[in-house]
């Protein structure tokens, strides 16, 4: 599952991807994060900024400091060495969701293309802990995984110029949240009010990389 | 230290935001570099008028932003031409300018690029979020309150001495970026290229794209030729993280060019804009035409390199 050596593909003349596995697995996802904090804890000339995906590392450097040749030499080198001791706590969240109608308007399509109830969809994306596998795409949005394989749905062929915030999506074997208003291409099934993110609290970002999170589902209430 | 109030938005035109260089270290928070989308008209601007290349400044598109000069001050306008104008002149671009309180800069339209860049001797003062002073549209913040610039803003700038002497400076006539179209833009293949059938990339390098009208900060969304998969390629990949420059091509075959907006995405690169073209960028227009060229690392380093002394040359000509 996860790669012997490091894999590279270059992103441009200024970035490149460091390949750590080809699944979605808990196991590679520990890999990527053990090596970002790697290559955190003692920087490498040139490099600007590490972007950590599900099963990579997007490593974004100036060509002009460090030759590629050399930065993927230096990264398979700390690749290499004894990962460090451990890794941070993981946090513990339940996330209330409102599924369907107004909140979910791709649960019943969905359902339809999976050929279950939407009853089901709901229970299903409700019975799984998930990993925090990272957070990208914008400010604060938690990729993560993995949705029962019985969920597993394509992104819309053409993406949403604009999902609300709150707005829960499901895609493949991922899960979700839209911190705030943005385009995007997941299938939405719910909303919920959290605030997944904050520029001005010293972390950011609610979740991180490695946190648990369950949903559940929010019967609406009449007043 | 405080700012001192120098400009006032009387229009803030189509689109009008405060932007340095961009934001870096906080990918793994999902927050993407933002940043002004013509950096290197950025640069230029900012050392023409004595600041640091990374001070802010403010980007505006297509046309329409109108500021009144609060007190006397040195300024550049750089990137597209966009018919700046002070005071019934003309306001010359990549030249620095002396400008009076009273005085209003408008910039009235296009006549090459699609994104002009207002520097200001000491640059904007907003306060660094994340290390930066770009505007994240995506959540609101950083920049000017977290927002484009409205009808009413007062821009304050960094205080400065002895600002005269930046006056009247210029640019290499001959280094001054072409933006028109069609464009011709460098890039190179990967990180997905090998996802794609021999076809497909032989259409990308081939073929002609429109710019669509709902291209914005986040990406330039092409219509034209459809970029085939390989057979039994599924749509989407998994997420991993994503920069400027990155052509995306997702399920329908239509490709984003991304910009400095997004962190992350789903989608198969196919290919990558060079370092040395990515402020082009921010000039592409809706409906222009543009078509992609595939050249070596080696040769795109090489273009970068040529680019850096450009600014390296206008360095030494300011000292």
């Amino acid at each position: 599952m996860v790669h012997p050596l490091p894999r590279f593909r270059p992103m441009g003349d200024r970035s490149l991807l460091v390949e750590l596995g080809d699944t979605i697995s808990p196991d590679v996802n520990r890999r990527v994060h053990q090596l970002m904090l790697q290559l955190r804890q003692a920087p490498l000339p040139g490099v600007r900024e590490i972007a950590p995906g599900y099963r990579s590392l997007l490593v974004v450097y100036d060509p002009l400091t460090i030759a590629p040749a050399e930065l993927k030499e230096r990264i398979a080198e700390v690749a290499a060495r004894p990962g460090i001791a451990g890794l941070p706590q993981a946090k513990r969240l339940t996330v209330p969701v409102f599924y369907g109608g107004n909140y979910g308007p791709d649960l019943e399509a969905v359902a339809g293309h999976l050929g279950i109830s939407t009853d089901e969809v709901i229970r299903l994306h409700t019975e799984t802990s998930y990993r925090v596998y990272m957070i990208g795409f914008t400010p604060g949005y938690p990729y993560m995984g993995e949705l029962p394989a019985a969920l597993a749905v394509p992104r819309r062929s053409t993406p949403r110029t604009r999902v609300p915030k709150g707005s829960v999506g499901i895609a493949q074997r991922q899960t979700g949240i839209y911190p705030v208003e943005s385009p995007g291409g997941w299938q939405i099934i719910g909303w919920t009010p959290i605030e997944l993110f904050d520029p001005l609290r010293q972390l950011p970002s609610l979740l991180e990389m490695g946190d648990r999170v369950k949903f559940e589902a929010v019967r609406q209430v009449e007043i | 230290m405080a700012g001192v109030n120098t400009f006032e938005v009387l229009s803030a035109g189509i689109m009008s935001t405060v932007q340095d260089l961009g934001r870096f270290g906080c990918a793994r928070y999902g927050v993407a570099a933002s940043g002004a989308l013509d950096g290197f008209a950025v640069r230029v601007g900012n050392l023409l008028v004595g600041n640091d290349e990374n001070a802010a400044v403010v980007e505006t598109t297509l046309m329409g932003l109108r500021i009144k000069v609060l007190r006397d001050t040195v300024v550049a306008v750089t990137g597209g031409d966009l018919q700046a104008r002070t005071g019934g002149e003309n306001l010359p671009g990549w030249r620095s300018h002396l400008v009076r309180e009273g005085e209003t800069i408008a910039f009235s339209g296009p006549l090459s690029g699609f994104r002009s860049y207002l520097a200001v001797a000491g640059g904007i003062h907003v306060t660094p979020v994340m290390g930066s002073r770009s505007t994240n549209l995506a959540s609101g913040f950083g920049g000017f309150e977290g927002r484009p610039l409205r009808k009413g803003d007062i821009l304050a700038v960094e205080p400065v001495k002895d600002v005269v002497r930046c006056v009247g400076r210029g640019f290499m006539p001959e280094a001054v970026p072409a933006y028109a179209s069609p464009w011709r833009l460098r890039v190179v293949w990967g990180p997905q290229d090998d996802h794609f059938s021999e076809a497909g990339k032989q259409t990308f390098v081939t073929a002609p794209f429109t710019v669509s009208p709902d291209s914005d900060r986040t990406g330039i969304r092409l219509k034209g030729a459809v970029i085939a998969r390989k057979p039994g390629m599924e749509e989407s990949i998994i997420s991993e993280g994503i920069l400027s420059g990155a052509i995306q091509i997702p399920g329908d075959g239509h490709p984003i060019i991304i910009l400095g907006e997004t962190a992350s995405g789903g989608y198969r690169k196919i290919a990558t804009v060079i370092s040395a073209d990515l402020p082009l960028l921010g000039q592409i227009t809706p409906g222009d035409e543009v078509a992609f060229e595939a050249v070596s690392m080696h040769e795109a380093v090489q273009a970068l390199r040529e680019m850096e002394d450009k600014i390296d040359a206008l360095k030494r000509s300011l000292k």
